[in-house]
């Protein structure tokens, strides 16, 4: 404190308005014009600027797009349908890559034990990891947000009891709780309709993990936007707390989410092929890119590798795009490193 | 400092609490225990002589009471697919997944270390930026695919190591190891691999950031202005004091490679828990699954507790924060 403030008389506002100020309204604060709207303010932010002085986060934003949309465009521009049999030939099972001896030029990537195209089982398989990642990224994400802020919002005996369940949770690793929630759920379901029911059972699996991390981040921006005075004006005004917590508290400490749901949907992806590499996750079925990479494994032996690789190479790919754009938007996001 | 491990200790047995309980409604929701005892054409009455003489007709607050009594003793039961009691056949497997999980973490620590200090102090060299940018690379790679990359390069083609099992194996009365072999040597090397490259990278990460923390501290700059060597400053100094939040992480991390010695364990069929529990799984062996979800709860709550106990034990501030 300066010694000003100390003489001051008690009472007295620290920045006093001189006397002859005029504080009648400006004729251009009259006619403000009006907010910014979302593509100019989008335009001028910091994350924007910040994302296009980085060649990283771009080439990382353009993969995952890019493979995003590949994936979920896999009826229209996959070569073949892996799962319309009267597509597939045994006799073309097990050619290598068109590059290779012996490939053919319409099975750019090769075919698989059963004949099938391996670019089209990897589009469609990419499709299906893609889905279950988000899927269960926006489980955890959900319940994770929910509890947070009603956690930091009520305070208390609900907030201790729910941060100590996501502090227990948390001592155990997600993959592993992955795999014992996965396989708990699978031995409860009925034998028939285990396979077609494995990739809810995956998806609550894996959302059920990864709850926690959103909790606790949300609880923490909570804590901090509840002292705020606008929360403390909609109190004064007699709104439900439910209300509160919902249209004023949960916008405002939705940014970090982001960053989290990131990182999570890379974990998430990874969870997914682990599964399913382990054989307790997506049925051959229907395949995920851990399903074909668990199906190829038994083909690396015999020299067979494309069967593999490709789908490996894939996941990698599509894992660590997420992960740069992850840990781009884990600084931009953040004021402090700047 | 004795409330604060007795508050702890009281969480840990609430944690241990819920797990069992757990752990003891998969024996009710998943599957028929009868049903597993006797053949699909035992009577009636012998199937409710079975249910009487297994106590299923006392409350459920008396079967889980027994659960625990029998749980604390280690006695899980016998196992439905191989009948054999489930403690013998933990203890028979614990073995080779705690050599494998000792052998990862001593590659994790001295890469990890080696190359934390390395990128710490040579910030910009070319080598430090391929060791940053390779550690994000290696969060990106499931732990299964490092598996296969390794088993295709040095067992499928080069023919230099074994792709799976555990080799030779010498028993020391009920311990059974496969380190004083040559070929149970040659056999852990790329499972070890595969499971210390996720740890190593972490640590490599931790170790960095916490030299470049410590490098900007005055006790440094004083270190300096005495006049000490670079190899003084850098091990004496600096690395002794990012020793503290390291040694904290790699004994949280020795659950974590535990935990994931199940997926390693299964690329490699290396015969421990871990490809037990999978296995288990696949066929609803429902007194192993228990068994082991108790188990691997133990292990957690007994390390977080030990490193939270030496964590207060070294470092002075937090007792006064939290005692």
């Amino acid at each position: 404190m300066t010694d000003a403030a100390h003489d001051r008389p008690k009472g007295e506002p620290a920045h006093p308005i001189r006397p002859d100020a005029d504080l009648r309204p400006r004729p251009d604060d009259v006619g403000q014009p009006p907010p910014p709207g979302f593509w100019r303010r989008t335009a001028d932010s910091d994350v924007l600027y910040s994302f296009i002085r980085s060649p990283t986060a771009m080439v990382a934003a353009a993969v995952t797009i890019l493979s995003i949309l590949a994936c979920f465009a896999a009826p229209i521009i996959a070569p073949f349908d892996p799962f319309d049999s009267s597509q597939i030939s045994l006799w073309d099972g097990k050619l290598p890559p068109a590059w290779i001896e012996g490939g053919r030029t319409e099975y750019l990537l090769g075919t698989d034990n059963q004949g099938r195209d391996m670019l089209s089982t990897i589009l469609y398989g990419g499709r299906l990891s893609i889905i279950v990642g988000l899927a269960a990224v926006f489980l955890g994400m959900t319940l994770g947000v929910m509890v947070g802020v009603v956690a930091g919002y009520l305070g208390g005996a609900v907030d201790a009891l729910i941060m100590r369940v996501a502090d227990v949770q948390l001592t155990i690793p997600g993959l592993l709780l992955a795999i014992l929630i996965n396989g708990i759920a699978r031995t409860m379901l009925p034998p028939e309709s285990r396979d077609e029911l494995a990739i809810y059972v995956v998806i609550v699996a894996i959302g059920l993990t990864d709850w926690p991390q959103f909790a606790r981040v949300v609880r923490g921006a909570t804590l901090v936007e509840s002292q705020k005075e606008y929360v403390l004006a909609a109190r004064v005004i007699g709104l439900p707390s439910w209300l509160i917590m919902l249209r004023h508290v949960l916008p405002n400490v939705l940014r970090p989410v982001l960053v989290l749901a990131t990182i999570g949907l890379a974990l998430a992806i990874i969870a997914e092929a682990t599964l399913s590499f382990l054989g307790q996750g997506i049925p051959p079925t229907t395949p995920s890119l851990g399903t074909l990479i668990r199906v190829g494994n038994e083909y690396l032996f015999s020299g067979l590798w494309w069967i593999t690789f490709f789908p490996a190479i894939a996941l990698v790919v599509l894992v660590f795009a997420v992960n740069l754009l992850g840990d781009w938007m884990r600084d931009a996001l953040n004021p402090k490193l700047r | 400092m004795l409330g604060f491990i007795g508050r702890r200790l009281m969480q840990s047995l609430i944690v241990m609490a819920v797990v069992s309980a757990v752990s003891f409604s998969l024996f009710n929701f998943v599957g028929d225990p009868v049903g597993n005892m006797v053949g699909q054409d035992a009577t009636r009455e012998r199937r409710e002589q079975i249910r009487e003489a297994l106590g299923l007709n006392d409350s459920i607050v008396t079967q889980y009471g027994r659960f625990v009594g029998n749980m604390v003793q280690g006695d899980f039961g016998l196992s439905y697919r191989i009948r054999r009691p489930v403690d013998e056949l933990i203890l028979d497997r614990l073995p080779a997944t705690l050599e494998l999980v000792f052998v990862s973490a001593i590659i994790a620590m001295g890469f990890g270390i080696a190359a934390g200090v390395y990128t710490g102090i040579r910030r910009d060299s070319w080598l430090s930026r391929v060791l940053l940018s390779g550690s994000l690379v290696g969060v990106s790679l499931p732990t299964f695919i490092i598996g296969i990359g390794l088993i295709y390069v040095f067992a499928v083609n080069l023919r230099w190591l074994p792709s799976s099992g555990r080799g030779g194996t010498v028993d020391l009365g009920w311990w059974s190891t496969s380190l004083l072999t040559a070929d149970g040597w040659s056999s852990i090397i790329l499972p070890a691999i595969t499971l210390s490259l996720f740890q190593a990278t972490m640590i490599l990460r931790l170790v960095r950031a916490e030299m470049l923390e410590v490098m900007r501290t005055d006790f440094i700059k004083f270190a300096r202005a005495r006049g000490l060597g670079e190899r003084t400053i850098n091990f004496g100094h600096a690395l002794k004091n990012t020793l503290v939040p390291v040694v904290t992480i790699i004994g949280l991390n020795i659950g974590n490679l535990i935990a994931f010695s199940v997926i390693t364990e299964t690329v490699f069929q290396w015969p421990g828990t871990g490809l037990m529990f999978i296995q288990a799984v696949d066929f609803v062996d429902v007194p192993i699954m228990s068994a082991y979800l108790v188990f691997v709860a133990l292990l957690f709550v007994t390390i977080n507790l030990l490193v939270d106990i030496l964590y207060v034990a070294i470092d002075p501030r937090i007792r006064i924060g939290t005692a």
